[in-house]
C-alpha cells in the first residue's frame, strides 16, 4: 500500500477530466427539467454520442468534429424523445428509459467495426502564463480545450437562465405551463428547444468519454454516468454552478478510488467501484430530506392544450 | 388542423390493438434496420419470430427456452408492473434480480451438501427475502427522505454488480473451482437443482411461480381494495390521499413485492438455467421486464402474452445471429424500438384524434 504516490496535484487534475462528461451531461439535463420535463434517456444520449463521435474523429483524424457530431447526434436522438413525450403525450419515465435502450442497442451496433481501435485525443492546452504557475498552473490551466468549455457552457445556461428573457420564459414553461400557454408562449416548442439541447450536451458528455477520457469504445462505456448526471441535477436543486460542485466532487470521489485501487489499499476493488454510486445515495438522501428545493412545479406533468 | 380530444375513459379496443400495431410497427423499422445491415429483412423476421416455434430443425430445442425466458421476464414484470399503476416506479429490478440469486445460492452453498427436501424452499424464501430487501432500501429512503425512487434504486443495480463481481470471486467461490471465479454448479448438486417439472418442456418452478404470480396480480388488481388503492393512487393520487389511503404503506408493498418477485426470478434462474453465480451471472432481464411490463399494458394476462412475445425475440435473435450473423446488439435494438413505438402508439388510446377545426 502506497497512499504517498497519491499526488494531490494530479488527482485535481484528473479530477476535472474525469468530471467533465457527467457536467456536460448535467448541465443539459438542468435546462431540461428547468422547463418542466424529466428525460431519463441520458444515458442513452450519451452512449450514442460516444460512439458517433469516435467514428468521425477516427475517420477524419480530427477530435473536434467528433464531438461537433457528437452533439449533432446526441440531440437528434433526443428529438425522438421529444416528439413522443410532447406530440403524443407518451409516459416521460418510460419514454426516457425505452430512449435508454434504444440509445445503448444502437450505439452497440454501430460501434462493432470500431472495438479495439485508439482515437485521435484532443491536445492539452497550456493557457499562456497561468499554466505556468507553479502547482496551480499545472493542475487547473493546462487541460485540453473540452474541460473550458464545459465550464463556459455552465456559465452560460447559469447567465441565460438567470438574466435573460429566454431564460425566464424557460421557468415560467416549467413552473407553470398552463399559464406560460396562457401568455401565448409556446410551451411546446419551448420543451423540444430545451430537450434537444440537453441531448447535444449529452451527447457531447459522451464523445468525451470516448474520445479523451479512455479514449477508445468499448460497449457500454458510459457504464452509468448519465443516471450520475441525473442525481448531480438533484444534488444541485437545478442550479447550474452546483452542477459544477456536484460533478466535481463526484469525479473526485471517483479519482480517489481508483488511485486507492492502484495504490492497493485493503479494501476489495469491488466496493471501492461501488462507492461512487452509495456515495450518491447518500447525498440524494440529504438533499431530499430538506425538501427538494428548486424542483420545477411542472416537473414531469404532461401538457395538453386544451383550447 | 389535426387535433388530439382527450378521451374521459382509454378506449378499450385501442387498449388491445395497439400493442399489436406497436409489433408490427417494430417489425417494418426493424426490417428496414437489418436491410440497412445487409441482411435480408423477410428471412430475418421470420427467423426471428416464426422459425423458433415452427421449424423443425429449431422448434424441439426451442419451445423448452421459450418458457424458460419468458418465466423470469413475466415474474419480474407482474410486480413491476403492480408499481407502475401507482405510479411508483421501482427500475432497479435487475439490483433486486442479481440479489436474489446471491441470497439463493448462499443458502444451497452454505448448506452444501445437504441433501434434505427442504432445501429448495429455503432458497425461495432466501431468494424473495433478497430481492425484497435491496428494494426496501429506496422504499425506506423515499418514505422516510422522500428521495426520488427511479434513482436510487438505479444506482443499487451498479452496487449489485459490484456485490455480485465481489462473491463471484470470494464468498461463493467453488473451493474445488482451480481458482476460477464463479460458484459450484448447482445443476450438480440434487437437492437444489431447481430441475424441469415436465422433461424437456422448459417448465422449471420459475415459470410455474410465474404463471401463480399472473392469477395472483389478476385477483388483486381486479377484486382485491389493495389492487384499488393501487389504481387509485395511479390515477388519482389526491382522492387517495383524502380517502385514506396510506401512501407509506403503499410505497412499501409495491416496491417490496416487485423485489421479491424479481429476486425469486433470479433465485430460479440460478439455481436453474444458469446454475452458477458468475461474474456476469446478470443478463438484462430487470431491464427487459420494464419493456414486456408496458407491452402487457401492465395487465396481468398482457403481461404473460407480452413476456412469451420478448421471449421470443430473444430466442429468435439468438437464431438470427447464428444464421444470418445478425449482432446481438440489433435485437437489444429491436426491443427498445417496440417500447418507443408502443409509447407512440399510446395516444389513441388516451385521447381522440380530430381533424378539423375545433369548436
Amino acid at each position: 500500500m502506497d497512499l504517498l504516490g497519491i499526488n494531490p496535484v494530479l488527482l485535481i487534475a484528473s479530477l476535472m477530466v474525469s468530471a467533465t462528461p457527467i457536467l456536460l451531461a448535467a448541465i443539459g439535463e438542468t435546462v431540461v427539467e428547468k422547463s418542466g420535463v424529466l428525460n431519463l434517456g441520458v444515458e442513452g444520449m450519451m452512449i450514442v454520442g460516444a460512439v458517433v463521435g469516435f467514428i468521425t474523429a477516427v475517420n477524419t483524424e480530427n477530435p473536434a468534429i467528433g464531438f461537433v457530431t457528437a452533439a449533432i447526434a446526441g440531440a437528434l436522438l433526443s428529438t425522438i424523445f421529444a416528439t413522443l413525450v410532447l406530440y403524443l403525450k407518451s409516459n416521460q419515465v418510460a419514454t426516457g428509459l425505452g430512449l435508454t435502450l434504444v440509445g445503448l442497442g444502437i450505439s452497440a451496433l454501430l460501434g462493432k467495426p470500431y472495438e479495439g481501435i485508439k482515437s485521435p485525443t484532443l491536445q492539452s492546452l497550456d493557457i499562456p502564463i497561468l499554466s505556468d504557475i507553479p502547482i496551480f498552473g499545472r493542475m487547473l490551466f493546462s487541460h485540453d480545450a473540452m474541460v473550458y468549455v464545459s465550464i463556459l457552457i455552465v456559465g452560460l445556461v447559469w447567465y441565460t437562465l438567470k438574466y435573460t428573457r429566454v431564460g425566464l420564459v424557460l421557468r415560467a414553461v416549467g413552473e407553470n405551463h398552463d399559464a406560460a400557454h396562457a401568455l401565448g408562449y409556446k410551451v411546446i416548442r419551448i420543451r423540444f428547444l430545451a430537450i434537444m439541447f440537453g441531448g447535444a450536451c449529452s451527447g457531447l458528455g459522451g464523445a468525451y468519454i470516448s474520445l479523451v477520457r479512455v479514449p477508445q469504445w468499448t460497449e457500454g462505456m458510459t457504464a452509468g454516468a448519465g443516471w450520475i448526471a441525473l442525481a448531480i441535477v438533484v444534488f444541485a436543486s437545478w442550479k447550474p454552478w452546483r452542477t459544477l460542485i456536484g460533478a466535481y466532487l463526484f469525479g473526485g470521489i471517483t479519482v480517489l478510488q481508483l488511485n486507492l485501487q492502484a495504490a492497493g489499499v485493503a479494501i476489495p476493488v469491488e466496493y471501492l467501484s461501488m462507492s461512487p454510486f452509495l456515495i450518491t445515495i447518500a447525498v440524494l438522501v440529504i438533499i431530499s430530506a430538506r425538501g427538494n428545493q428548486g424542483a420545477p412545479a411542472s416537473l414531469g406533468r404532461p401538457f395538453h392544450a386544451s383550447n | 388542423m389535426i387535433h388530439f380530444e382527450k378521451r374521459l375513459n382509454p378506449s378499450r379496443i385501442t387498449t388491445v390493438v395497439t400493442p399489436i400495431i406497436a409489433v408490427i410497427l417494430t417489425m417494418i423499422a426493424g426490417g428496414i434496420m437489418f436491410a440497412a445491415l445487409g441482411k435480408p429483412p423477410l428471412e430475418a423476421i421470420r427467423i426471428i419470430f416464426w422459425d423458433p416455434l415452427f421449424d423443425p430443425n429449431f422448434a424441439s430445442y426451442s419451445r423448452p427456452q421459450l418458457l424458460v425466458k419468458a418465466g423470469p421476464l413475466i415474474l419480474i414484470a407482474i410486480g413491476l408492473s403492480i408499481g407502475f399503476k401507482a405510479g411508483i416506479w421501482n427500475i432497479g429490478a435487475e439490483g433486486q434480480y442479481i440479489l436474489g440469486a446471491v441470497f439463493g445460492a448462499a443458502v444451497a452453498l452454505a448448506a452444501y451438501p445437504a441433501d434434505s427436501v427442504l432445501l429448495f424452499p429455503a432458497m425461495v424464501v432466501a431468494g424473495a427475502f433478497g430481492g425484497w430487501l435491496w428494494a426496501m432500501i429506496p422504499a425506506i429512503l423515499r418514505t422516510k427522505f422522500n428521495t426520488n425512487e427511479i434513482l436510487v434504486s438505479l444506482m443499487l443495480v451498479y452496487v449489485a454488480e459490484s456485490i455480485l463481481a465481489s462473491v463471484a470471486q470470494g464468498l461463493l467461490k467453488n473451493p474445488e473451482g482451480y481458482g476460477f471465479p464463479g460458484s459450484r454448479n448447482l445443476q450438480q448438486y440434487p437437492s437444489a437443482f431447481n430441475a424441469e417439472v415436465i422433461a424437456n418442456s422448459g417448465m422449471h418452478w420459475g415459470v410455474i411461480s410465474a404463471f401463480i404470480a399472473v392469477i395472483f396480480a389478476y385477483v388483486m388488481m381486479t377484486r382485491h381494495i389493495r389492487g384499488f388503492e393501487v389504481r387509485l393512487m395511479g390515477e388519482a393520487p389526491k382522492a387517495a390521499r383524502f380517502s385514506g389511503v396510506s401512501t407509506t404503506r403503499l410505497v412499501v408493498f409495491c416496491l417490496g413485492i416487485s423485489g421479491a418477485l424479481a429476486g425469486l426470478a433470479g433465485m430460479f434462474e440460478v439455481s436453474g438455467p444458469s446454475g452458477q453465480i458468475t461474474i456476469d451471472f446478470n443478463s438484462g432481464y430487470g431491464f427487459t421486464a420494464i419493456i414486456v411490463a408496458f407491452l402487457g399494458r401492465l395487465h396481468p394476462i398482457g403481461i404473460l402474452l407480452a413476456g412469451l412475445l420478448m421471449a421470443l425475440t430473444y430466442i429468435g435473435g439468438e437464431l438470427a445471429q447464428l444464421m444470418l450473423g445478425l449482432p446481438g446488439a440489433s435485437i437489444q435494438l429491436f426491443q427498445g424500438m417496440l417500447l418507443l413505438f408502443l409509447l407512440a402508439t399510446d395516444i389513441f388510446t388516451n385521447y381522440r384524434i380530430r381533424i378539423g377545426g375545433s369548436n
